[in-house]
């Protein structure tokens, strides 16, 4: 139903239209990263333990790979808030997985000043050599694409972010190469922040 | 003017405490701290100091506005979630220059009366956290933070939030939500941050950039900074150049210099590649209204960019040149909006998706004449109704271009395709959820 006279609605993508988490496998913390959260936690006064909602959930997905409902209440109980406190922020920010991803998470940056610099060519290269359309991991569970929105390196585009190090100045040639560095290099094979490398 | 808060950027020790301790740094706090917080907020205010998050509002006013009767903490947020296309400047200054930034955030904290300062910084930029982090503990260690700073009894505490992915969390009052454990997403105002801020308590929201001007002001007298830059425009200016052009990066400048220079200035962007030419500049992020080649020749100062019909915003200047599509470019900013909006409001919410599903399916070729005042009536539904101002960003993209590229948007609709495909384009339309 719309409130425009004259847009039609349909299937619409929102991240509210996102479903909750599989329960998964019964979750805690490891006694090490329970100590972290619990340092963490001393950073914020002590009737706000909520504020370390974000750190917390970064700690599960560290641990687990991806965000499950166990997870969520497991976070929910040590920072005393309820498990749909948890599930609230976790579908709101893009940065955190409900479902599993495979070892290599690229995210290309499909917004302006990398797409004016070819990013929808290399988007294009990865969805062939992978055989997959941005949001799916290929078969071999090794590579996700995903797209995602400026990242705040634009002078140096297209720039894909592969799990949390970056890889820079990438184009549509070099994208094979990539790939096959990461298989055999893991992330060492990225160039990573473009500060270290140096002015063109 | 020679570069002021980037001139140590590419050393490969730059970012260390002992060279910025060697290099005068901290100096600005230490003369902070034998002076009145009321001092120092007067001097901000003199130097007159504008954010550099893209607002333009004056530093030192928003710093008195800080409730200071209120027998609750008070706190500084600083806003490093850089998130709007096209800017890139923060992240330099704190993977490079980070003593800047903690000088900057624990002389704020003693001027407001603060005794914590809250990095907010996104959850893409881990590498520049680690750097950050590591310096701010080297700071720990030398006394510059934590309990009675240089002997003086101010106690001042700086710790990083990360955040995990969402441009409206740089909005100030969706990111004291977020540091709060909540979804991103604003306030409304009144009450502002300065009163009712982070746990209902005083806070002051300010910029990465911002916060690295005022140890340079502490330290060199706030007639120095004003005079360094046209009249309201003072202090030094990072600008983040991307786009079609040869040289994109952050050059500093002070914002006497005008757009020209630095889009095709020999120093700077050093102009379209190659065989092309100008065609459009977006001067200060994707929300900011387009300017013309022929418009450049203003200074890029926050005055006179809005005199100009735009705004200098976070001052990330986004060069075309004449391979752009005009309603490719809107198509692309809006799919950005829609999945960034936060929605909490329903104009904005409703209104970015249809406005992409329209851009989409002229730029594919399938839209009517009709589809255009479509176009101008969704976003005037949506400008001045919404709760934060990335309703009025979202629809700039659609209203510049139409103002200006409506013979673009009509070849479409008439030739039935895009009549602009260039070859660092997709072949196929890819990604379209
Ligand atoms: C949708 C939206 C996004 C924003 N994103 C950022 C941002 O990423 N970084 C930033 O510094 N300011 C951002 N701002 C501006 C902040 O709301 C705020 O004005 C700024 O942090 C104030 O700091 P300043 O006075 O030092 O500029 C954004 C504003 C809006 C409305
Ligand atoms: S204008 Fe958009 S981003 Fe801002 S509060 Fe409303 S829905 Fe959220
Ligand atoms: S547009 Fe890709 S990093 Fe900014």
């Amino acid at each position: 139903m719309s409130f425009h006279p004259k847009m039609a609605y349909d299937a619409t993508f929102h991240k509210s239209s996102r479903t909750l988490a599989d329960p998964g496998p019964p979750f805690t913390f490891t006694p090490e990263r329970r100590a972290r959260l619990d340092e963490v936690l001393t950073r914020y006064p002590p009737d706000r333990k909520r504020s370390a909602v974000l750190p917390a959930l970064y700690l599960a997905q560290q641990q687990h790979g991806y965000i499950t409902g166990n997870a969520m209440r497991h976070i929910a109980e040590i920072l005393e808030i309820t498990p749909a406190d948890v599930e609230d922020v976790v579908s709101y920010y893009t940065m955190f997985y409900t479902k599993p991803v495979g070892r290599f998470v690229l995210n290309v940056c499909r917004t302006l000043s990398c797409a004016l610099n070819g990013a929808e060519r290399v988007t294009e290269e990865l969805c062939a050599k992978l055989h997959i359309k941005p949001g799916e991991t290929d078969t071999s569970g090794t590579f996700t694409l995903v797209e995602v929105e400026c990242l705040g390196a634009c002078d140096r585009a297209p720039v894909v972010m592969v799990n949390d190090a970056w890889h820079e100045c990438v184009s549509p040639e070099s994208v094979g190469h990539m790939l096959d560095s990461l298989r055999t290099r893991g992330e060492s094979a990225l160039t990573g922040c473009h500060l270290a490398v140096e002015k063109r | 003017m020679e570069p002021l808060l980037t001139q140590d950027v590419r050393k490969p020790n730059g970012y260390t405490l002992d060279f910025y301790v060697e290099h005068d740094g901290y100096a600005g706090l230490r003369r902070a701290l034998g002076m009145a917080p009321d001092q120092i907020i007067e001097m901000v205010k003199a130097s007159g100091l504008r954010g550099r998050g893209g607002a333009g509002f004056p530093t030192g006013t928003k710093w008195q506005f800080v409730d200071k009767k209120s027998p609750n903490p008070r706190y500084i947020a600083c806003n490093a979630d850089e998130s709007e296309p096209g800017t890139f400047k923060d992240h330099v200054l704190m993977e490079r220059n980070p003593h800047l930034l903690i000088e900057g955030c624990a002389i704020a904290c003693y001027a407001i009366g603060a005794k914590v300062a809250y990095i907010y910084i996104r959850g893409e930029f881990l590498h520049v956290q680690q750097v950050l982090e590591a310096q701010i503990a080297e700071a720990y260690k030398a006394g510059y933070l934590g309990k009675n700073i240089l002997g003086s009894g101010f106690d001042c505490d700086v710790w990083i939030h990360r955040g995990a992915g969402a441009y409206e969390a740089g909005e100030e009052t969706a990111l004291l939500e977020s540091l709060e454990g909540k979804r991103a997403q604003p306030r409304n105002k009144p009450p502002f941050p300065a009163v009712v801020g982070l746990y209902n308590c005083p806070t002051a929201v300010n910029n990465v950039e911002t916060l690295c001007n005022v140890p340079l002001i502490v330290k060199n007298g706030a007639e120095w900074f004003a005079a360094l830059g046209p009249e309201k425009n003072g202090g030094p200016k990072l600008y983040c150049i991307s786009g079609q052009v040869k040289r994109p990066g952050v050059y500093e400048a002070s914002m006497h210099v005008t757009l020209r220079e630095l889009i095709e200035g020999e120093r700077y962007a050093g102009g379209a590649r190659e065989g092309r030419t100008l065609k459009a500049i977006i001067p200060g992020g994707s929300s900011v209204p387009v300017l013309l080649p022929e418009q450049l020749d203003v200074p890029a100062s926050f005055d006179a960019v809005q005199k100009a019909g735009s705004l200098l915003g976070s001052a990330g200047i986004i060069v075309c040149d004449d391979t752009t599509c005009m309603v490719w470019l809107a198509e692309n900013l809006l799919h950005f909006y829609r999945h960034e909006s936060c929605g909490k409001c329903t104009p904005c919410r409703e209104g970015t998706d249809w406005l992409h599903k329209i851009l989409h399916r002229i730029e594919r070729g399938e839209g009517q004449m009709r589809d255009l005042d479509l176009l101008a009536s969704i976003s005037a539904q949506i400008g001045g109704k919404t709760l934060c101002a990335f309703g009025d960003a979202a629809i700039t993209p659609v209203q510049t271009t139409l103002k200006h590229f409506r013979h673009e948007y009509e070849a479409h609709i008439r030739e039935g395709r895009c009549t602009l495909v260039a070859d660092w384009r997709a072949r196929q339309p890819i990604g379209a959820h």
